[in-house]
């Protein structure tokens, strides 16, 4: 650890409570009813009542086309009419999805409120209809008014809409100078999709062998159908209080031993220096400065799959394994096993088969696990140091959490 | 540098700006051009206002020799939208010029199979003077 130990403030801040809407492929209910299902949930877990909440804090706000988003401030703190709110904070441009858990976090450290509501909700199922993903691509409908600018500039007039282009030339990338495998990338979704198997909230709970994955049609390459995550419909909301509460709580709380939320390089899925990893690198080393804690005493990790090659670009970047030895580190799948890997990975099914909750779900996995909450997926001898790692390309926030008995 | 034969698919078009305009349209006359700081040498890419090597904001526009290295590709096969049939190539390449002067493009004339990481290519231009738009594509290099 190289920080003073009174610089880091999020070790006042505490996850005190979590909850999660109904979620499904496409529930085709109002978003906004999924988004107040989990605040509440999320705020009945921790013990309080709405008029306890004096902050509020959200990604990506009500920002975003095709189900992006269910849900804003003002949507929230309307629909839920708060009297005492006394800090908020949502926007899209954050350390990834999570770093709206992070402002939460150090928005109690400084003293602004006691109890933040924090969600995340997304309706990308039900928006995208029969029509899959490509119906809500800007432009999907063949428009030729619409125009790209910002980083959609330099992308989209070379017909790639999807991150999952952009993200499979990182994969291949790192398959050119680490001689990483198709296999071994494909034990992230094999593996999660045996996770999700013991999760009722899965969207994805069938058996998938490894020869179902190298089989499945290829979207990208070397990235194939199930190297992507599933649009879905669903919200998760926590509740991030100042550690000195404890005795309003109705259960010992999830501590934030740290948290990281670096971005070293340059801010662009195609400019940043390293076409073998993400800023995830950035986050991960700076996140091991601000603890005496090391890779090795985690327990549990869920970390960002939208495209499974981001897993791997977290692995690395956590220090899990070395740079460029991931390949080697998934090889058989044993080492990322939820019942005796020594690095139980995405144990709730991740977003490629429980569903793209966008980064909160990774958070919600890791404190249900702590918690010793997971039934039949809770990972044996209850775990006490958990990460959550959410962003892919140029944006990654991680928190590392501890829960002692 | 060539253009592009045949009709030019539907593309998206990039929003053509006073601050881009000389990359977009340079392949109207067959050149590769970028923003290049005038005090230090820098390449800028995107293009911006202002050197962020020595903070000079008298920055020129050049054309490059429109070599390039194929630093990373990836044969997309899902039909995500209108335009290009798929399978095609889409690359980030560098360019010799600078260490870090590179772009996202899609490399064209060649099986999309057959593309490799280091593979040299050069660039060719897709027209749509409707849209005031030549897009920087790249194809293998065939001849030294
Ligand atoms: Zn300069």
């Amino acid at each position: 650890m190289s920080e003073a130990t009174d610089l880091i403030g999020e070790r006042r801040a505490v996850v005190s409570g979590a909850g999660q809407s109904d979620i499904g492929r496409r529930l085709f209910r109002d978003p906004l009813e999924l988004t107040l299902d989990a605040c509440l949930a999320a705020i009945e877990d921790a013990g309080l009542t709405t008029a306890d909440i004096d902050g509020l804090s959200t990604y990506p706000g009500a920002f975003g086309p095709g189900g992006f988003s269910g849900g804003g401030m003002v949507d929230v703190h309307d629909g839920l009419r708060f009297e005492n709110i006394q800090w908020f904070c949502g926007g899209v441009e954050f350390p990834g999805q999570l770093g709206a858990v992070i402002n939460a976090a150090l928005a109690v450290s400084a003293g602004l409120c006691k109890h933040v509501l924090v969600w995340r909700s997304v309706w990308e199922g039900s928006a995208q209809g029969t029509g899959g993903r490509a119906a809500v691509m800007p432009g999907g409908g063949g428009s030729g008014s619409f125009k790209a600018s910002g980083f959609m500039e330099w992308v989209l007039p070379f017909s790639a809409p999807s991150a999952a282009t952009w993200i499979a030339m990182f994969a291949q990338r790192h398959f050119h100078e680490y001689g990483t495998t198709r296999e071994q990338l494909g034990q992230i979704a094999v593996n999660s999709r045996k996770n999700a198997g013991l999760n009722p909230k899965a969207i994805y709970s069938e058996p998938m062998s490894m020869d179902d994955y190298l089989s499945a049609r290829m979207i990208s390459t070397p990235l194939c159908l199930f190297d992507c995550d599933v649009p879905c419909d669903g919200a998760t909301a926590f509740i991030v209080s100042r550690a000195d509460t404890v005795a309003d709580l109705r259960k010992p709380p999830i501590n934030i031993e740290a948290v990281a939320t670096a971005l070293h390089g340059r801010p662009s899925w195609d400019q940043y220096h390293d076409l073998t990893s993400m800023p995830a690198q950035d986050a991960g080393k700076e996140l091991w400065k601000r603890t005496d804690l090391k890779p090795t005493d985690v327990d549990v990790a869920n970390m960002y799959d939208g495209f499974s090659f981001i897993t791997v670009a977290w692995i690395e970047g956590m220090g899990f394994c070395k740079k460029g030895e991931a390949g080697a580190f998934l090889e058989g799948g044993h080492n990322i096993a939820r019942d005796s890997g020594v690095l139980p990975l995405n144990t709730n099914g991740g977003q490629l088969s429980a569903g793209r909750l966008h980064g909160f779900g990774f958070l919600h996995e890791s404190c249900v696990q702590l918690w010793g909450e997971a039934g039949e997926r809770q990972v044996p001898n209850t775990p006490e140091v958990g990460v959550a790692c959410a962003g892919g390309g140029p944006m990654a926030g991680t928190l590392l959490l501890t829960h002692r008995r | 540098m060539s253009t592009t034969t045949g009709e030019s698919p539907f593309r998206i078009m990039p929003a053509v700006t006073d601050r881009n305009r000389h990359f977009w349209t340079g392949g109207k006359d067959g050149e590769l051009r970028f923003q290049r700081c005038k005090g230090c040498g820098y390449f800028l890419h995107p293009p911006a206002v202002i050197c962020p090597k020595c903070w000079s904001k008298d920055i020129g526009i050049e054309a490059v020799s429109g070599r390039a290295e194929v630093l990373t590709f990836s044969v997309n096969v899902q039909n995500w939208m209108p335009g290009l049939e798929p399978p095609f190539v889409l690359a980030i390449v560098g360019l010799p010029e600078q260490d870090d002067l590179r772009l996202t493009t899609n490399i064209v004339n060649c099986d999309p199979y057959e593309v490799t990481i280091g593979m040299p290519v050069q660039v060719i231009f897709e027209p749509h003077p409707d849209q005031e738009v030549w897009l920087p594509l790249f194809e293998p290099v065939t001849k030294p």
